[in-house]
């Protein structure tokens, strides 16, 4: 009676190859990964100590540490997470929960869309003319930092905008039937239920900005810095302007040094990334509905 | 019981009313009025403009975009629109949609929720008001143990009569209901119906539902609305065997339609 019929097999094999289609698609983005991570490892793992985290770059760069890069590159991710993830957060509340859709709001989403799509060079050229000139905060961790907001908001508004379009319609109209406000709905039920979302596309949004070089070569990166910034008005080393520079500016640099400098800044966005994985599994045990 | 009452108050009066969704007319025609601690039937099939109406008496349709309406709705007297504050007028209609919707909050949290909302903030008059609106939703005995789970993972039956305590937790003076059985078993059915019948007695309450035979256990009058218009209302007893206006109404709640 629940015998197969043909077309039952004949959807089970398509079934299958499907399945194996998907799986090699998978396991062909996987390789490069671990192809990266495995010669990063090997070849830069040897250069990792202590001390080549806690010490300065000598002798032109081809000997020392990293220290004044690492801490320049925390600096930078963490002055433009702070000024981005309140402008984002608080615009993409707007957008999804009070914006009326209409073409105003609608010409704004897509402003942001194509925003997301500029080349870090262009966010580059305009954080020069606006934070370094305009506002002359000149060359300095806090212009470079903002540059890094700018260019990170777009992805931030349309993350967090995505996380709280996933809390459903029927609890909000469940509050608003009440006669909640907008602003007590989004406290009591919307943001509650949306925020390891939002937490997460915004740490992996912030922890790519590690990795940007344009955007801070001009804006607030040095080439090379013999002491530590003191303020957000002080220039700073990178890792990633750091890793260009020893990569391709200086003469006679070891071959393994480029790949530590490597090693240590995949290791620290690694590193990010896993803060926000944690919580979001954290989060998700809690998850409400 | 009922002595040579005076004329019966008017709860919701409704002229001309008129809702458009993006200029499309979704309901025309209704005339019609709501008397104080009646329970007041509507029925109609599906897409006839039942919970458009529902939306209009709580200014809804100030939330759903191209929701429009015309035409003269006013409560206790006063118009809807006169309302500058809408969330004082929201806040004393209670709703139950035909979907249990149990926020995820606790149990608990769900029912003060609105008391919170109106700045009631000791934890005595919270937990009274909570204790009395889950008693009066016929839910309190199944859930008395468990009031910090969350009462988005109740049974929807469960969810329904937490939606129906949460209503009661406003206060209202006007309870929509939108075909709140969808979803709920037979006896849980009846247990709510039960609980109607005694509200009947605080609040004005409105009933859309899909089941002729529970406009006709429940409800004092009732009004039939036919693909976005509005048919006629009358005593229910009369829809089914007294005079009607209009055929389609009785072969409607007879069930030979089409
Ligand atoms: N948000 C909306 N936007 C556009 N049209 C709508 C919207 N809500 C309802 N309508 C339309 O208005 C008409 C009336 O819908 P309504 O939901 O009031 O019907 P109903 O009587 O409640 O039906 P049901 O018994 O299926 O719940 C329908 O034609 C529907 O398509
Ligand atoms: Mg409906």
């Amino acid at each position: 009676m629940f015998e197969a019929r043909p077309i039952n097999r004949q959807n089970q094999t398509i079934e299958r190859i499907w399945r194996g289609v998907f799986l090699a698609m998978t396991l062909v983005l996987v390789i490069p990964v671990l192809v990266i991570l495995g010669v990063l490892v090997v070849r830069g793992g040897p250069m990792i100590s202590w001390a080549f985290l806690t010490t300065e770059p000598t002798n032109g760069m081809t000997e020392g540490g990293v220290l004044p890069a690492l801490l320049g590159t925390i600096a930078l991710v963490l002055v433009a997470l702070i000024a981005s993830v309140p402008v984002g957060v608080a615009a993409a509340v707007y957008l999804s929960e009070y914006a009326a859709d209409n073409w105003l709001t609608r010409t704004i989403n897509l402003a942001i869309i194509n925003l997301a799509g500029v080349p870090s060079i262009v966010h580059a050229l305009f954080g020069l003319g606006a934070f370094v000139l305009f506002f002359q905060f000149g060359t300095s961790i806090l212009a470079a930092s903002l540059t890094l907001a700018v260019m990170a908001l777009p992805v931030v508004i349309v993350s967090t905008r995505e996380s709280l379009q996933a809390v459903p319609m029927a609890f909000r109209e469940a509050c608003w039937n009440m006669g909640a406000t907008r602003w007590q709905t989004i406290r009591t039920v919307v943001l509650p239920n949306s925020i390891s979302g939002i937490l997460t596309g915004v740490i992996l949004e912030v922890s790519r900005t590690a990795g940007e070089t344009a955007p801070i070569m001009f804006t607030g990166a040095a080439f090379f810095l013999p002491f530590l910034p003191q303020s957000v008005y002080d220039q700073t080393m990178a890792l990633s302007l750091h890793l260009f520079v020893i990569s391709t500016q200086v003469p006679g640099v070891p071959d393994g040094l480029p790949y530590g400098v490597a090693l240590v800044l995949v290791g620290i966005v690694l590193l990010m990334n896993s803060v926000s994985i944690a919580f979001r599994t954290w989060l998700r045990g809690r998850k409400k509905w | 019981m009922v002595d040579a009452a005076p004329q019966p108050k008017v709860k919701v009066s409704v002229k001309d009313l008129a809702i458009q969704y993006g200029g499309k007319a979704a309901l025309s025609g209704v005339n019609l009025e709501i008397r104080e601690h009646e329970i007041f039937g509507i029925i109609g099939p599906a897409g006839s403009g039942k919970t458009s109406f529902l939306r209009v008496l709580n200014r809804m349709d100030e939330m759903t975009t191209g929701m429009t309406f015309t035409g003269t709705v006013a409560i206790d007297g006063r118009d809807v629109r006169a309302w500058r504050n809408l969330y004082a007028l929201r806040s004393r209609i209670g709703v139950v949609f035909p979907l249990p919707v149990g926020l995820p909050l606790s149990i608990y949290d769900n029912v003060a929720l609105s008391p919170r909302l109106r700045g009631i903030r000791s934890a005595s008059d919270l937990d009274e008001i909570v204790e009395r609106c889950l008693r009066r939703a016929a839910l309190w005995d199944e859930v008395k143990d468990r009031l910090q789970s969350l009462g988005s993972l109740l049974s929807g039956g469960q969810q329904q009569r937490l939606t129906i305590a949460r209503a009661l937790s406003q206060e209202p003076e006007l309870l929509l209901l939108d075909e709140f059985s969808i979803a709920v078993d037979p006896v849980t059915t009846m247990k709510i119906e039960d609980v109607l019948k005694e509200l009947r007695s605080e609040m004005t309450i409105v009933l859309v539902t899909n089941l002729v035979q529970q406009a006709r256990r429940l409800a004092d009058r009732t009004a039939f609305f036919l693909s976005g218009a509005f048919v006629e209302v009358g005593k229910t007893e009369d829809l089914f065997t007294g005079p009607v206006t209009d055929p389609r109404t009785r072969e409607y709640v007879e069930g030979r339609f089409g």
